[in-house]
């Protein structure tokens, strides 16, 4: 009588290990090409939609410029209020080339963006690429700090209001959505009432110091936190309740290592992939701040650059902007990878 | 009915007494259970979903839930009281004194870890061992669970095994510290017949070593290989224990019969699975014999697949061949079934056959009319005689429409909501589904699953079709539920003479229903006939080892 093939007996290797060939084959291909193969594809195709990106940027903001009321030549030569004579607007309008038709302006800009040249402003009669660097470190600063200390909130909020307890959950859920609604230039505001007018503790404009900082970071964290909380709050709940924990408790594992060993991890995946959005609003976030609290930076540069209808000064921002937010998602990408390995092997 | 076991034997690796388990302020949902599990011995825990099963195994960790109210008589692990026990003093248990296994390790594993490190953790937990000592451990644990190579198996993740490699794993992290007692949850339920043979030849020699196995399963025919007693919990008791052999041959329980009988297994086709009189099988209809019409090969092809054959990209850009060369012809008034394990192309296939995807060659015809070669255009006339039944009833439905909104729509009367004429269509389509008219105001979420089933079945009925393709319609199916909904397809069938493709990865339902039986593996049909002489005699190795792994009852 013929033994059945895998129904009794040894559990062996059977039909259900169908990924053998496969691994040796993967073993057998030298490793640095393997990498090489699989990683360039992918980076080419991220530069060329950063490169897509950019110059779709590029462009909506040269036409969005372009709807601002006013002739350009009149900014160059000292703004709506300067009594310029026609004759010299004539001239500053050949020389910038304002006469010629919009399409070729537009192209004669992709080519000196493309060439790394942001012009010169004209209203501040510097090179844009100069001015917006040394702007570009303050407002960095600002949104990374934001940042880190949003993810720092959120994540004690969440693992908190998670502990337990009806009234923990409900008080934690309560705070992030009054955190997450709080518009910046009322939280600022109130932040100076409170911190610099009652209790005199902190500056209520920027010194440059890090007692300067601590107003501005704390303005643009605290709504952030709300929204990373919630997201993380709920991710943490379903981690929590999921086979792979229940697993874990089973093998003995303590409340404390089933969070930072298993839960956690699966908690900060989606408000990974969010923070390069997240860092894109601080930026936006940040014209308010500076302005408020009178801090040198990119926003304020831009939104004094709006005003003065500066344009290369705007497109200069908004590209530097864009490059930040690219890098930033490339960023989160990585980070991503990191924590979750399932995405490292396609 | 607890008078085979013997309390008070200090021997036993877990005793339990008057195990009462309850949720906030509602009924209690395990009413006074009482069992004891002897060191190289396997006690099955049989019940239907909602039975009190895995509550019951969960207490045993001290894991019923955060707002479960426990208490018992005795509850003991090894000799030692476990009532009582809180934070710190139950983790030092978990694990050490009883290990858990989990119904499919890719949710049950975490997936972000390699396994490695996952069997590592009640080592790294439990004993004083070093990285070291713990890398040299795992290693030892996943050879003696049966993963080859485990080199190169301990730095990959849950996702990159296979559905057996991987509940291996899960059972060498659960017995890393040789626990005395081992507890699995519907260990097979996720896995293929094959794979399943082996993880039960596992569990068996894991017995065999001496450590106690308290098996938790809603089906009977898997318990039957492996468990020395069986228990049959109902409704949060334990109305039925005894030696495997002696409930499963002579069940003394109303409860326990009707589970053994609704095993389709190699009941002749056409047997009735479910109790005639049951609340919810359809008035009018006489459980009779099989008076089908004989499938003669002249009789009416109603369906034909063509050399059928289609591919989709994998992610590293290869093509995978997911169905390939595929030809039958499905008999007017028969039932051909398709059986395959998970990835065999079984879905695919149906696909393709409901010309929801089109072939890469090959050609599907409907009464001998073009099918898939033709426009959707000309396609959606034809559309209502072909219907479809799907596994997961309750995913195919807008979970916002009512039962009365999904019928109406399926009956194209939607303009005549409410209309007498409308209502009385709905109530006939739901009597022939044994459903009362009462269900038409529920939505989904608000029915049972059998209820569900039989929403799909009316849905599918609805357009009048001639044919019917069911994919996994009673998958997710308790075993008593599954025999009703199968015996209401029978009825179907015979009433209005529909021609059925039945596609199952389960050979005991497809043996059950169908005339004609084709074994699909890799997205080829590697043998076909009719099903007697398929399973009486299998040509093919696959088909024989394929018949040879399906659980059966060994009463």
């Amino acid at each position: 009588m013929a033994e059945p093939v895998a129904a009794a007996g040894h559990p062996g290797p059977g039909p259900d290990l169908p990924d053998q060939g496969t691994v040796s084959a993967l073993a057998r291909r030298p490793a640095a090409l393997g990498i090489f193969a699989r990683v360039f594809p992918r980076l080419a195709a991220r530069l060329a939609g950063a490169v897509f990106v950019l110059w779709m940027v590029a462009t909506i903001t040269f036409f969005a410029v372009r709807l601002i009321p006013g002739d350009p030549a009149q900014a160059v030569l000292g703004g709506p209020g300067s009594q310029a004579s026609p004759e010299a607007l004539a001239a500053v309008s050949a020389q910038y080339g304002f006469d010629q038709p919009v399409i070729v302006q537009y192209f004669a800009q992709l080519g000196r963006l493309a060439t790394g040249d942001l012009g010169r402003s004209y209203a501040l009669n510097m090179d844009v690429g100069p001015l917006v660097l040394s702007q570009l470190g303050g407002t960095l600063l600002l949104a990374v700090l934001a940042l880190a200390l949003a993810w720092l909130l959120a994540l004690a909020l969440a693992t908190w209001s998670t502990r337990g307890g009806k009234v923990a959950a409900r008080v934690g859920s309560s705070l992030e959505i009054v955190a997450a609604a709080l518009p910046h230039f009322w939280l600022a505001t109130s932040l100076i009432v409170v911190f610099s007018i009652g209790l005199g503790v902190l500056p209520p404009i920027s010194t440059g110091d890090v007692a300067g900082l601590v107003l501005p970071v704390l303005t643009l964290a605290v709504p952030l936190a709300g929204f990373l909380g919630q997201i993380m709050r709920e991710s943490l709940l379903v981690a929590l309740e999921s086979p792979f924990v229940l697993s874990a408790r089973a093998r003995g594992e303590s409340e404390r290592g089933v969070r930072w060993v298993h839960a956690l991890r699966h908690a900060s995946l989606p408000a990974i992939s969010l923070s390069g959005w997240a860092f894109g609003s601080l930026i936006s976030g940040a014209v308010v701040v500076e302005t408020i609290f009178a801090r040198p930076g990119l926003g304020r540069t831009l939104l004094n650059a709006v005003t003065l209808r500066d344009v290369p000064v705007v497109i200069g921002v908004v590209m530097i902007v864009a490059v930040a937010y690219i890098s930033m998602t490339l960023l989160t990408d990585a980070a991503s990878r990191l924590v979750d390995p399932r995405l490292r092997l396609t | 009915m607890n008078g085979s076991v013997v309390f008070g034997d200090s021997a036993a690796a877990v005793t339990v007494r008057n195990l009462r388990v309850g949720f906030g302020s509602a009924e209690p949902v395990v009413r006074g259970v009482s069992f004891a599990v002897a060191p190289g011995e396997c006690l099955a825990i049989v019940g239907e979903s909602g039975s009190g099963k895995s509550v019951t195994a969960r207490s045993l960790l001290g894991l019923a839930g955060t707002n479960a109210r426990v208490s018992a008589d005795r509850l003991e692990l090894g000799g030692q009281s476990v009532l009582g026990l809180a934070g710190r003093a139950w983790q030092a248990r978990r694990g050490k004194d009883v290990g858990l296994v989990l119904q499919d390790a890719l949710v049950s594993l975490d997936p972000l870890r390699p396994i490695g490190r996952e069997i590592a953790d009640s080592l790294r937990l439990h004993t004083t061992l070093g990285a070291a000592g713990r890398a040299r451990r795992v290693l030892e644990l996943l050879d003696a669970v049966g993963l080859p190579e485990p080199e190169l198996q301990v730095r990959k993740l849950s996702g990159q095994l296979s559905g057996g490699e991987r509940q291996r794993a899960l059972i060498a992290a659960a017995i890393a510290l040789n626990p005395p007692l081992l507890i699995a949850d519907e260990p097979t339920t996720a896995l293929d017949v094959t794979v399943q043979a082996q993880i039960l030849a596992l569990l068996e020699q894991i017995t065999g070593a001496g450590t106690a196995v308290l098996l938790i399963s809603h089906d009977l025919a898997v318990v039957s290989r492996v468990a020395h007693r069986v228990a049959v919990m109902y409704d949060g008791q334990l109305v039925e224990t005894g030696r495997t052999p002696e409930v499963l041959g002579s069940p003394q329980q109303e409860q326990t019969r009707r589970m053994v009988a609704a095993i389709p297994g190699d009941k002749p086709r056409g047997t009735r699975l479910s109790p005639s009189d049951g609340p919810d099988t359809p008035s009018g209809l006489t459980a009779t014999g099989d008076s089908r019409a004989e499938v003669s090969p002249e009789s009416t092809v109603v369906l034909e697949a063509i050399g059928l054959s289609k591919s989709f990209r994998r992610q590293d850009g290869t093509r995978q061949l997911a169905v390939d060369d595929v030809s039958f012809a499905l008999h007017r008034g028969s039932t051909l079934g398709i059986v395959g394990e998970s990835g065999s192309g079984k879905t695919t296939t149906a696909r393709l056959l409901l010309a929801l995807l089109a072939p890469d060659h090959g050609e599907v015809r409907v009464f001998g009319e073009p099918w898939s070669t033709t426009s959707e255009k000309t396609r959606r006339g034809l559309r209502a005689s072909v219907g479809a039944i799907y596994q997961d009833a309750l995913g195919s439905f807008d979970p916002r429409w009512s039962v009365a909104e999904i019928l109406t729509d399926a009956l194209h009367l939607r303009h005549e909501r409410g209309a007498p004429h409308t209502t009385a269509r709905l109530t006939s389509l739901l009597d022939e589904v044994g459903l009362a008219p009462t269900v038409l105001p529920r939505r989904p979420l608000e029915l049972s699953g059998g209820q569900r089933q039989r929403v799909g079945i009316a849905r599918a009925l609805a357009g009048r079709p001639e044919i019917l393709i069911c994919d996994e319609p009673v998958s997710s199916l308790d075993v008593t539920v599954q025999a009703q909904v199968l015996d209401l397809l029978d009825d179907v069938q015979r009433e209005r003479g529909l021609s059925l493709i039945f596609i199952s990865h389960d050979l005991g339902v497809v043996q059950h229903v169908s005339d004609h039986i084709a074994i699909m593996r890799d997205g080829r049909i590697v043998e076909m006939g009719p099903a007697e002489r398929v399973f009486a005699a299998p040509q093919h190795p696959y088909s024989a080892q394929l018949l040879a792994a399906v659980p059966r009852l060994r009463a």
